[in-house]
């Protein structure tokens, strides 16, 4: 099924759902990967909004991504309890061995970096979460063992798409 | 008879590597022959012990911690031994009775006094452990008579805000409506916090039992747990638990053949701090950008949909449903001064012993630190703890001493919040925390208000120039003056109170900023 039929039909599903348009965004993301420009009017034309109405809410949610984005999404804890813990150098590290900053995917599209405030793992600092795995204690070189196992998982096992 | 295993299935533990514990153990016991049965219970909230194992014995359930799949293997040769309790205290990770473990034996547990005995999805277990007593109590008293019950025990708001809940509940009873909604705030975003995602992990029936109470109270039959999406293992253990409380009657049409209804729905947020602003987040359930609203009208008279709505944090209502069940006056007669029953601490970042302690109010949080924390992971002296996530002050060691009330921490100019302790040590740099404070607001604040939306990006820039040495005195009179700016101009807490973390790191670790000592950075 291609992407704007895939759209339509979950606009169908969550149009009567009360306050609706959140759960649809995270539908669109789950099947998708992410919430592609040309959802955008189909969707306003459907809860009744304008589409700057709708713009505005995709844009205020840190995530939902309007462009595709890699098989997984690695996110590093920015918060404070992780800090405590060296989350900085983790973040350096992560940046410069992966070749990418914040917000970017690397070259082979296999991950992309994000940065996230708190998973709730603040006892077993620094977190960090990818896919839907949150990962404790979290050095140099676990990350490292990380990003070596996702690079040897089955293209199967991405991420958002999942 | 199988041997009872418990391995938990909270986020810190699979964190640590529990799932492959879980595995290591099946796998282990299928060689040796020995006939295990594996409970995925919760976390005791114990994380430094984390992925804790638990075996029940003769004598009681005994613990081994923090196991990893290395140990799996002598841990198993422990329990194929005709003498179990003897061999199991030569183990290295042996940890004697759970139970008996000072850190759980000197806390006061009402909220969590579930918390990873048990599966926390099966509805029996919660049942056997006299869950949903408290539920059947409310449904032989009138809306009134809840409310008063909860008046009476002084609960007040969990998430950060401490308002009483029995005057919220009044309001929304008084409110006429068709319609009217209890929304759980389980947008736990605070840094240094985690017991929301304990209980909702943990015992999540009891959530689930609290807003039945809540919808019974005032006459709401909607319920809604606004969730962040950090926190995917608490949403699949939430969504599982509504339908199996569903099924079993305690939820949707005719809640235990009452007559009346109660529907609950788990909704996802989508990564905004401020959405843990009740207005905030009500926006962002009608499916809006998440902006502040202006109070009045206080979400109680017109809340979700417009419509008079209970906004309670996971604990409040979770303690709803103890406090129902043991009675208002048990738990008043916990806590000190208008801070009345249990605070759920949770004890983070470099800290060696960290977890979740629930406590009468009233201690010090000197005496957490010590006596539960044993200070830094890295060993080296404490040197500022934030208390109250990122909008908490940052308290230096004279400061220590203050109990843990929700107006002792008021007069200091900080705050209890939702009861989280991050703690430092001496390699803290403060200017970069002060400055993180301000970053932090620039990334998530809504947008709304200008002292906010402007404030916190001047005060990025302001903090740097102070930091480089540019004009300092002149810049620190600036940054004191945007700071009341912020404070006093601001619509919600988030522009409110981003001053406190960088006014308490100015004022108490001014060196950090070049100020006095001239410290490099």
């Amino acid at each position: 099924m291609d992407i704007n039929s895939n759209v339509d039909q979950l606009i169908k599903q969550y149009k009567t759902l009360p306050g609706g348009l959140l759960p649809l965004l995270h539908a669109v993301k789950d099947a998708v990967g992410y919430v592609p420009d040309s959802a955008v009017a189909p969707i306003a034309k459907g809860f009744n909004l304008s589409r700057a109405e709708v713009h505005g809410v995709i844009s205020f949610y840190h995530d939902f991504n309007t462009r595709p984005v890699g098989r997984h999404t690695v996110q590093i804890c920015r918060a404070e309890a992780c800090q405590s813990m060296g989350s900085r150098d983790i973040e350096a590290h992560a940046k410069q061995s992966l070749g990418i900053d914040y917000g970017e995917t690397t070259a082979d599209g296999l991950v992309t970096l994000e940065p996230v405030y708190c998973l709730g793992n603040c006892a077993c600092s620094p977190s960090v979460r990818v896919n839907d795995d949150i990962h404790a204690r979290v050095d140099r070189s676990r990350f490292d063992e990380l990003m070596e196992e996702l690079s040897h998982a089955s293209p199967d096992a991405s991420g958002v798409g999942s | 008879m199988s041997l009872q295993i418990f391995v938990p299935q909270d986020t810190t533990a699979l964190a640590l590597g529990a799932e492959q514990v879980a595995s290591a153990l099946i796998q282990g016991a299928r060689k040796l022959g020995l006939d295990i049965e594996i409970t995925r219970n919760g976390s005791r909230g114990m994380f430094w012990l984390e992925p804790l194992m638990e075996v029940e014995t003769e004598t009681g359930r005994i613990g081994f911690g923090p196991v990893n799949t290395a140990n799996v293997e002598s841990i198993l040769s422990v329990l194929n031994s005709d003498s179990v309790e003897t061999k199991a205290m030569e183990h290295p990770l042996y940890l004697g009775e759970v139970s008996d473990i000072e850190y759980l034996s000197k806390q006061q547990r009402l909220t969590f006094k579930r918390s990873g005995i048990a599966d926390p999805t099966c509805i029996e277990s919660y049942q056997h452990q006299e869950g949903f007593s408290g539920l059947a109590k409310a449904l032989t008293m009138t809306g009134q008579d809840i409310v008063d019950e909860l008046k009476n025990s002084g609960l007040r708001g969990r998430g950060g805000a401490a308002f009483p809940a029995g005057i919220k509940w009044q309001t929304v009873l008084d409110t006429p409506g068709e319609q009217k909604y209890i929304v759980c705030n389980a947008d736990e975003g605070d840094s240094g916090t985690f017991a929301d995602r304990l209980l909702m992990e943990s015992d999540p029936y009891q959530l689930i039992e609290g807003m039945t109470i809540a919808g019974l109270a005032v006459g709401a039959n909607q319920g809604y747990i606004y969730l962040r999406s950090e926190y995917p293992v608490a949403h699949k253990i939430l969504n599982l638990t509504i339908e199996r409380a569903t099924k079993a009657g305690f939820l949707g049409a005719n809640v235990c053949d009452s007559g009346k209804d109660f529907f609950l729905e788990v909704r996802l947020g989508a990564g905004a701090y401020i959405c843990g602003e009740e207005t905030s987040l009500l926006e962002s359930l009608e499916g809006k950008r998440g902006m502040v609203r202006a109070k009045p009208p206080l979400p109680a008279i017109e809340g979700l949909f417009g419509k008079p709505t209970v906004v309670n944090n996971v604990l409040t209502l979770g303690a709803v449903a103890s406090i129902l069940e043991q009675g208002s006056n048990t738990y008043k007669n916990f806590g000190m001064g208008r801070s009345r029953g249990t605070l759920a601490v949770q004890l983070a970042g470099n800290v060696k012993r960290g977890g979740l302690i629930e406590l009468a109010f009233g201690v010090t949080l000197r005496e957490v630190v010590d006596n539960f924390g044993q200070g830094t992971f890295s060993g080296r002296p404490i040197r500022a703890i934030q208390m109250g996530g990122p909008l908490g002050a940052f308290l230096p060691e004279s400061q220590w001493d203050t109990p843990l009330d929700y107006e002792a921490f008021a007069a200091i100019r900080a705050m209890i919040g939702h009861g989280g302790i991050v703690v430092f040590d001496d390699t803290v740099d403060m200017a970069a925390q002060a400055r993180f404070a301000m970053e932090f607001c620039v990334i998530e604040s809504c947008g709304k208000c200008t002292p906010c939306r402007i404030g916190s990006t001047r005060g990025v820039e302001v903090i740097d120039r102070i930091v480089a040495n540019e004009d300092r005195d002149n810049n620190l009179i600036l940054l004191h003056d945007l700071c009341d700016t912020m404070e006093l101009g601001s619509l919600c807490a988030m522009g409110g109170m981003t001053p406190f973390p960088v006014r308490s790191a100015l004022t108490y670790f001014e060196e950090d900023f070049g100020i006095s000592s001239r410290r490099d950075h």
